[in-house]
């Protein structure tokens, strides 16, 4: 059984009078491990399916499931708990609370959990070591650089140790040294922690740092040969 | 509790909005509790009086005389055990600012009438012995510092002239509601000056039984209604209700008042907790993303609201509970024993809890709906 | 080149609810405000008004108030020949000798509630004397009856008032025969009969005080040193206005106490709401200011434009606040002059006066609470603001 099955699914918006149709009949499947790039023109519905499989937005019809749940039919209360404890998000930019420092927002999955105080430390000291901002603690989000912003938001998408890591347009803000780290660093997430990556990106570099690359087709997501192995 | 970290950023992100805010609140509840303490004080002061202790007033107006050949006759009257008199002096110290009652007691029967009127035994005794000597409250002391020993001049109003008199004790009441500014001399004295014409003001009896009350002050009116001193007996509590009846409206004005500073403070509140709800759609969104539910988002909004109403009222009805304690505030003497209740403080705890939710509930309620997908969208 | 009053208006009306919360906080401030002055306004001119300039008010010397003053028969006629007073169209002199007691009288609905009617017994000039007092209904009291004139102030608020009926105190019945009006003043609160019916009703002999007209209205001074200089009388002459004015003070003074200090503290509560709605319209609009700034508008154009929206908003509020108030005006209350110790009914009185007074409080809220938001809005750096 594949971590993500998407079955059939269709997803239309109206905005005013028009209807426009993102997917049509998509049947796709994310296996455990893997690192999938997600591509395609801007608008084109790359955002929607990750908004779909995290449960954010629900299909017109059709299933998915991720390891082995029925998201398209949680109900939004249900869904909560579950990405709290299954998923982890990164967006392009503004992911973080300015009022919060790097620990403390890195700690707010954990909060939802009824892990104590010290539980709580422990982890999050883990995820900021394995994004390398362990002396970043206790530093705002304006005192730390784009990369270092991402970084860090990648640190609270993994504290919870969630099955799946997904990431909508990580890179798109950052210069290219700053992209080169926070790439590694989903690597390496990827290569030694085992963890489940998808990352929706026009970065060329990005998707080539993937092992599968999926591009946007009139309403479904072809496969494109030639990723990295 | 674990959020904490979250709400106490959240505050501290303007913290000269929360500043603000809170002191708002603050002011409001300060002019509340200030407001309603106005209105239960003089509630008091209605209500003080003992079970046992009748007035008896000429019945056509009060301001008019009794004669003083009434005592003995009251004193037959069944169901009474004790009775004394005391006139209305009125009068002027100095140049007249600031207003204190000055009444001429049959000091002994008053006295022993009234034992809430603290006097230490030997300044009681040295009093009862000088018949032009005074009796004042603690808080002339305090005014004017008069000491034993030392003679007061007033200026008469009624009883034109100057009267002098030496004080020779100081009572302090029991009761709170009991003015201590008031001063009080023989009433032989104010009689014999005046030509003795042998008229008392007022009588106040005490009776056997509380239960007693109606039948005794029927018995008395009925005695001197054809009388040419006719007159009008009550409870002593309701004498004093009468009093605060003066006042006319007073209730209804504090209250409206009171009201419309409430409603103005919940407006600045709604404002300050809309403005930040407002600028916070991108967080909140994120946060459903994490996986925070609806209702813990709600509640969460709803906790900033309170933080911000409970800090204000604990500072606002803390200080006016303080103020008025500290300064001893009496207003003038015409609010004596001001002081703030608890169920005052359980009303400003009322209107705390209005206020949060009057604040808190359209945010609160905005962030549990936010539509996530939508609010990622639009910032971005 | 000023920034145009359309972009503030714009943008107010971008912001519908945070402006309509300020406005309306300011204007509950402002209601207050002049409701609160209305009412010691009101109290304070129904006691100006009880007293003319050319009447004249004797009272025992050292008295404070006609309540605790008394003048015999004696000094009552020597007063009466004086020729300080003038004289009516028949030759009579105008003084008036008169007879003041307080009675305890329900109100109509609080039975409860004991109210201190002034009773006057007044002579039969009295109704030349003060030239403010007219008969409105009825006839006025004939001598040798127990007949009553009362002040409409009364009427409907006590028992028996009507004309025809009969009020009962001291014993007796005492016939409603007119109603009578006096511009508003204390008098409108009392109930006047023939002095020599009133008095021996109240077991008196004396009479409280006299009043009379001067007939030359220049020559007070005179008038007030002959009468005190006048080994046979021992007396306190004052201007009738002047000493009714002066019995307002202690009232007067507790009522703009309170409208002050209530309003002072509910204004700082507004104003500090103006603040917070101001600072984040301006952190909202920084591009905005920015771009106004690379346009060619300086940063003092900025600060005008930002303290005059919220000046706006403020006058915004000012208006609905003299809209909300000025149901009150006219609205009859009364409390009890503890300086006269009689109840007075009197009405909450607004006047133009005042509600610009209250819309200027507005403005100056407005304008303080919008300063230093104003201030930060024209300090933008137009960079940082762009970026």
């Amino acid at each position: 059984m594949a971590l993500v099955e998407v079955r059939d699914v269709n997803k239309m918006f109206s905005r005013g009078s028009e209807r426009i149709e993102v997917f049509h009949g998509l049947t796709l499947d994310i296996e455990q491990g893997s690192f999938t790039a997600l591509m395609g023109p801007s608008g084109s519905g790359k955002s929607t399916l990750l908004n779909l499989v995290a449960g954010l937005d629900r299909p017109t019809s059709g299933t998915i499931r991720v390891g082995g749940a029925e998201v398209s039919a949680m109900t939004a209360t249900q869904l909560a708990g579950w990405r709290a404890a299954n998923i982890g998000f990164v967006f392009q930019s503004f992911n973080l609370l300015p009022v919060l420092t790097a620990y403390q927002n890195v700690e707010l999955p954990l909060l939802l959990t009824r892990l104590s105080k010290k539980e709580r430390d422990e982890r999050v000291r883990i995820a900021l070591g394995v994004v390398g901002l362990d002396d970043r603690l206790d530093h705002y989000p304006r005192q730390l650089s784009g990369g270092q912003e991402q970084r860090v938001a990648i640190a609270r998408a993994i504290v919870a140790d969630p099955t799946l890591v997904m990431l909508d347009e990580p890179t798109g803000q950052l210069d290219a040294a700053s992209s080169q780290e926070v790439l590694n660093l989903l690597g390496r997430l990827n290569d030694e922690f085992g963890k489940t990556i998808l990352i929706v990106t026009h970065d060329p570099s990005a998707a080539k740092r993937a092992k599968r690359e999926l591009h946007l087709d009139k309403g479904t997501f072809v496969e494109q040969e030639g990723a990295a192995p | 509790m674990k959020f904490w970290t979250l709400l106490r950023a959240n505050l501290g992100r303007h913290k000269r909005r929360t500043f603000l805010t809170v002191a708002s609140v603050a002011l409001a509840l300060f002019l509340f509790a200030s407001l309603r303490t106005v209105i239960t004080t003089l509630a008091a002061a209605a209500q003080f009086g003992s079970a046992r202790r009748l007035v008896t007033t000429n019945a056509t107006g009060f301001v008019l005389p009794l004669p003083v050949s009434y005592a003995n006759r009251l004193g037959t009257v069944p169901g009474i055990e004790k009775v004394t008199w005391a006139n209305w002096f009125g009068g002027r110290y100095g140049d007249g600012k600031r207003f204190f009652a000055t009444f001429a007691i049959d000091a002994e029967s008053y006295l022993d009438l009234y034992p809430e009127m603290s006097v230490p035994a030997d300044q009681k005794a040295a009093f009862l012995q000088d018949k032009g000597g005074a009796l004042i409250g603690a808080r002339l002391v305090d005014l004017f510092g008069w000491k034993v020993g030392q003679n007061v001049t007033l200026q008469g109003t009624i009883f034109p002239g100057d009267w002098t008199f030496t004080v020779r004790g100081v009572y302090t009441p029991t009761d709170p509601a009991i003015n201590d500014d008031a001063m009080m001399f023989h009433w032989s004295y104010l009689d014999e000056r005046t030509g003795r014409e042998g008229l008392a003001g007022w009588y106040i009896m005490q009776i056997d039984r509380p239960d007693n009350a109606a039948n005794v002050a029927t018995t008395i009116d009925d005695q001197f209604r054809s009388s040419p001193f006719p007159t009008k007996t009550g409870t002593e509590q309701a004498f004093n209700a009468s009093f605060a009846t003066m006042w006319g409206n007073i209730g209804l004005l504090m209250n409206t008042i009171g009201l419309a500073v409430v409603f103005a403070i919940l407006l600045v509140t709604a404002n300050a907790m809309m403005m930040s709800a407002r600028e916070r759609t991108r967080e909140l969104a994120i946060l459903k993303t994490i996986g925070y539910t609806d209702r813990l988002l709600f509640v969460l909004v709803l906790a900033e609201a309170g933080i911000i109403t409970v800090t204000g009222a604990v500072l606002g009805l803390g200080a006016a509970k303080a103020l008025y304690r500290a300064t001893n505030f009496n207003g003038g003497g015409f609010l004596p024993g001001f002081d703030v209740t608890w169920a005052t403080m359980a009303a400003g705890a009322a209107i705390t809890l209005l206020l949060m939710l009057g604040s808190g509930i359209i945010p609160a309620a905005q962030a549990a709906r936010l539509p996530v997908v939508t609010a990622l969208r639009n910032v971005e | 080149m000023k920034i145009p009053i359309l972009y503030n208006l714009r943008s107010m009306r971008a912001r519908p609810v945070s402006t309509a919360l300020t406005a309306l906080g300011i204007a509950l401030v402002v209601a207050v405000f002049i409701g609160t002055l209305a009412l010691a306004n009101g109290f304070a001119t129904a006691l100006v008004r009880t007293g003319s300039p050319t009447t004249v008010l004797v009272l025992r010397k050292g008295a404070d108030s006609e309540l605790s003053s008394s003048i015999n028969r004696e000094t009552a006629s020597i007063l009466a020949s004086m020729p300080q007073a003038a004289r009516g169209t028949d030759g009579r002199a105008l003084v008036s000798a008169e007879v003041y007691v307080v009675i305890a009288a329900g109100r109509i609905g609080d039975t409860t509630a004991m109210a201190n009617v002034v009773v006057r017994g007044v002579g039969p000039e009295a109704w030349q004397v003060r030239s403010n007092v007219r008969v409105a209904e009825g006839r006025l009291p004939a001598s040798g009856r127990n007949e009553i004139c009362l002040g409409t102030k009364l009427v409907g608020r006590f028992p028996n008032t009507g004309i025809g009926q009969s009020m009962h105190f001291a014993g007796r019945p005492w016939e409603v025969v007119c109603h009578f009006t006096a511009g508003g003043s204390a008098f409108e609160s009392e109930v006047w009969g023939g002095n020599e019916q009133i008095m021996p009703a109240m077991r008196g002999e004396v009479f409280q005080s006299v009043s009379f007209r001067l007939a030359d209205p220049a020559a007070f001074e005179d008038a007030k040193r002959a009468l005190e200089a006048d080994k046979r009388l021992t007396v306190d002459v004052h201007r009738e206005s002047e000493f009714y004015a002066q019995q307002s003070q202690l009232l007067g003074n507790i009522l703009r106490i309170l409208a002050i200090l209530v309003t002072s503290i509910m204004a700082v509560g507004a104003i500090f709401g103006a603040v917070n709605t101001m600072y984040a319209a301006v952190a909202s609009r920084r591009p905005e200011i920015a771009v106004l700034l690379t346009l060619g508008f300086r940063p003092g154009n900025v600060l005008v434009s930002f303290l005059l929206e919220s000046a706006l908003v403020a006058t915004i509020g000012g208006i609905v606040g003299c809209l909300l108030a000025l149901p009150l005006n006219g609205l009859v209350t009364s409390t009890t002059n503890w300086a006269s110790f009689s109840e007075i009914a009197f009405a909450f009185r607004i006047t133009p006066g005042l509600l610009l007074a209250g819309m200027a409080f507005a403005v100056v809220m407005g304008t303080l609470g919008g300063y230093f938001p104003a201030r930060q809005a024209s300090k933008i750096e137009v960079v940082k603001a762009l970026r």
